[in-house]
């Protein structure tokens, strides 16, 4: 039976390391294979796995922003040991009983080591305390559930609770399908959180990266009162290929991305991601130090 | 009443006789006096609102328009509103609150029109301040789904305190064509993805997303738009009578809101 137990645990924490590993993959670079070279999307050089480690997944010959897992994200973001993880075992349903959907969240959870395709967090950014989602588009593309919506409300919930400034880094490619309707919803339920928690006085912060589209950026990602986003992200209501069918012919270059949304008047800067950080802070500090004036703010 | 296939509905639903928002202005408002323009950029025929009595009461009414002559459907881009369309709404709802009007929106839409111009505008952003505006507003919203649901360009102008939905309309995530190219690259699947999607009345109702289904005659709507005229009347009376005993519109919206799907919330242990 002691036996039995002590087993049983010895499993439970290999898989959970297996398991963090995975969500961390460059984690994992930094021991293994950081002398590979793998080709930049962007401009096709050879780049080595320890250099995208070092620069935070950016091309170091282009600038290029190539995605980032939600753990490593809020690694680059908090305060080293701030990181104090909120919601982190919420799952949503099978509201449709559709084919196959929870065998592949269950695959993805063993792939990916996430639990859903947003990660939310409480912690410190340059001292001052944050609430912290980030989005993950290895995860079904980054759609958005009733797990990720409820995710997202709680989140803002918390903040306004602790009277805490709001984060979120939005990647997706919108509702997620497989769960119809009540996905739909979930733009509802994010709207609803985030204004509730601006109307009493919060700061709410989006990073749009790549890509932020459909019913993410029709909701909560379009509502904060800064927002900024990384250099080259698509970033849209319909997708490109879907106004390409509409319209007949191919879109310009650089259409929907960051840059066009500055310049379009959506964006209040486009901000390369090693720059991210030190533009949080900033931004914490400029609404009160350390965030401490937040809240007061009252609605007339 | 479940004989009906929904594929079937999704036909009913974009039947080109069944009645549209403007129809439904005109049978059941008296004195409408049509509000045009965002004041930003310009005026979206395919979003129609303005001011009228609804039994000598004074009502905002918003709704999709899809027309119904092939100019006129061109003219309406078939339905699919551009932003400032929903920047016309949002307007028009904030002057409602002014005035203290209930708002009555009518959903009738394939879906938000997906443009290289609507994008320039920022058709997304112009979506997410309806939520937003929706969300905060302090009258009620009454929402009819007459025709289609479709996707995030329905759900900005449907949410209602009270949300009452057509036996044969449709409200969903994206149209079973859209749904079925992205979950199974084959829009040709339209009539499977419709039967997945669980986008009928009955459906909604069951998943607690609208309050009530309201029958239409065996046909359809456009077979005896009278007697639906008169349906929806009836239930858009009960419904006002209900919303004014709400104390605050806005934190009712808002429970309604923050509860859509909260039965299927689990935990799991890493
Ligand atoms: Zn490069």
């Amino acid at each position: 039976m002691i036996n039995d137990g002590f087993s049983n645990r010895r499993r439970q924490l290999l898989r959970l390391k297996v398991l963090r590993e995975r969500r961390d993959p460059e984690n994992r670079v930094r021991t293994k294979a950081e002398g590979v070279f793998f080709p930049c999307p962007g401009c096709g050089k050879a780049v080595s796995r320890r250099s995208w480690w070092e620069h935070q997944n950016v091309c170091p010959h282009c600038g290029f922003h190539r995605p980032v897992g939600a753990y490593q994200r809020l690694e680059q973001i908090l305060d080293s040991g701030s990181f104090k993880e909120l919601d982190a075992g919420l799952c949503g349903g099978d509201p449709l009983d559709f084919d196959g959907y929870p065998e592949k969240l269950r695959r993805l959870r063993e792939t990916t080591g996430l639990q859903e395709a947003v990660v939310c967090a409480k912690g410190r950014i340059g001292g001052a305390g944050a609430v912290a989602g980030v989005m993950d588009s290895r995860f079904l593309m980054g759609s958005m559930g009733v797990a990720v919506g409820e995710k997202i409300a709680r989140a803002a919930n918390t903040a306004r609770r602790e009277k805490l400034p709001l984060i979120l880094f939005c990647a997706s490619g919108g509702a997620r399908m497989q769960e119809g309707i009540l996905s739909l919803m979930q733009m509802a339920k994010t709207a609803e959180a985030v204004t509730r928690f601006q109307d009493a006085g919060g700061l709410y912060v989006a990073c749009l990266t790549n890509p932020t589209t459909g019913g993410v950026t029709a909701s909560f990602a379009s509502l904060a009162d800064i927002t900024l986003a990384e250099p080259g992200a698509l970033i849209g209501f319909a997708g490109p290929r879907v106004i390409e069918q509409t319209i007949g012919q191919t879109l310009p270059e650089g259409f929907q991305r960051s840059e066009y949304l500055l310049e379009h008047g959506f964006l209040d800067a486009v901000v390369p991601r090693a720059q991210l950080r030190g533009e949080l802070i900033r931004l914490l500090y400029l609404h009160g130090k350390g965030g401490a004036r937040h809240g007061e703010a009252q609605r007339v | 009443m479940e004989k009906r296939s929904a594929f079937e509905r999704v036909t009913l639903a974009r039947h080109p006789d069944r009645p549209g928002t403007e129809e439904y202005i005109r049978a059941l408002f008296t004195d409408f006096f049509e509000q045009r323009g965002d004041r930003l950029f310009g005026d979206d025929p395919a979003i129609l609102g303005g001011i009228a009595l609804f039994h000598g009461r004074p009502v905002t009414v918003i709704g999709q328009r899809k027309g119904h002559t092939r100019q006129e459907k061109m003219h309406c881009s078939f339905g699919m509103p551009n932003p400032e369309g929903y920047r016309k709404a949002q307007r028009l709802m904030r002057q409602a609150e002014k005035f203290g009007r209930p708002v009555i929106t009518f959903v009738d839409t394939p879906g938000a029109y997906p443009g290289l111009e609507a994008e320039a505008r920022g058709q997304g952003e112009a979506i997410a301040q309806s939520l937003a505006a929706m969300s905060r507003l302090r009258v009620p919203i009454i929402t009819l789904i007459i025709g289609e649901g479709g996707s995030g360009g329905a759900l900005a102008l449907a949410m209602g305190n009270t949300v009452l939905m057509l036996e044969n309309a449709i409200y969903s995530v994206l149209s079973p064509e859209g749904f079925a190219s992205i979950l199974w690259k084959d829009s040709s699947r339209a009539q499977e993805a419709s039967e997945a999607m669980r986008l009928t009345a009955r459906d909604l109702l069951e998943l607690g997303v609208i309050d009530r289904v309201l029958p239409e005659p065996e046909e359809g709507a456009q077979a005896d738009p009278q007697a639906v005229y008169r349906t929806v009347d009836e239930a858009l009376s009960q419904a006002l009578r209900a919303a004014d005993r709400i104390a605050s519109p806005t934190d009712h919206r808002r429970r309604r809101y923050l509860e859509m799907g909260r039965r299927l919330v689990g935990q799991e242990r890493g």
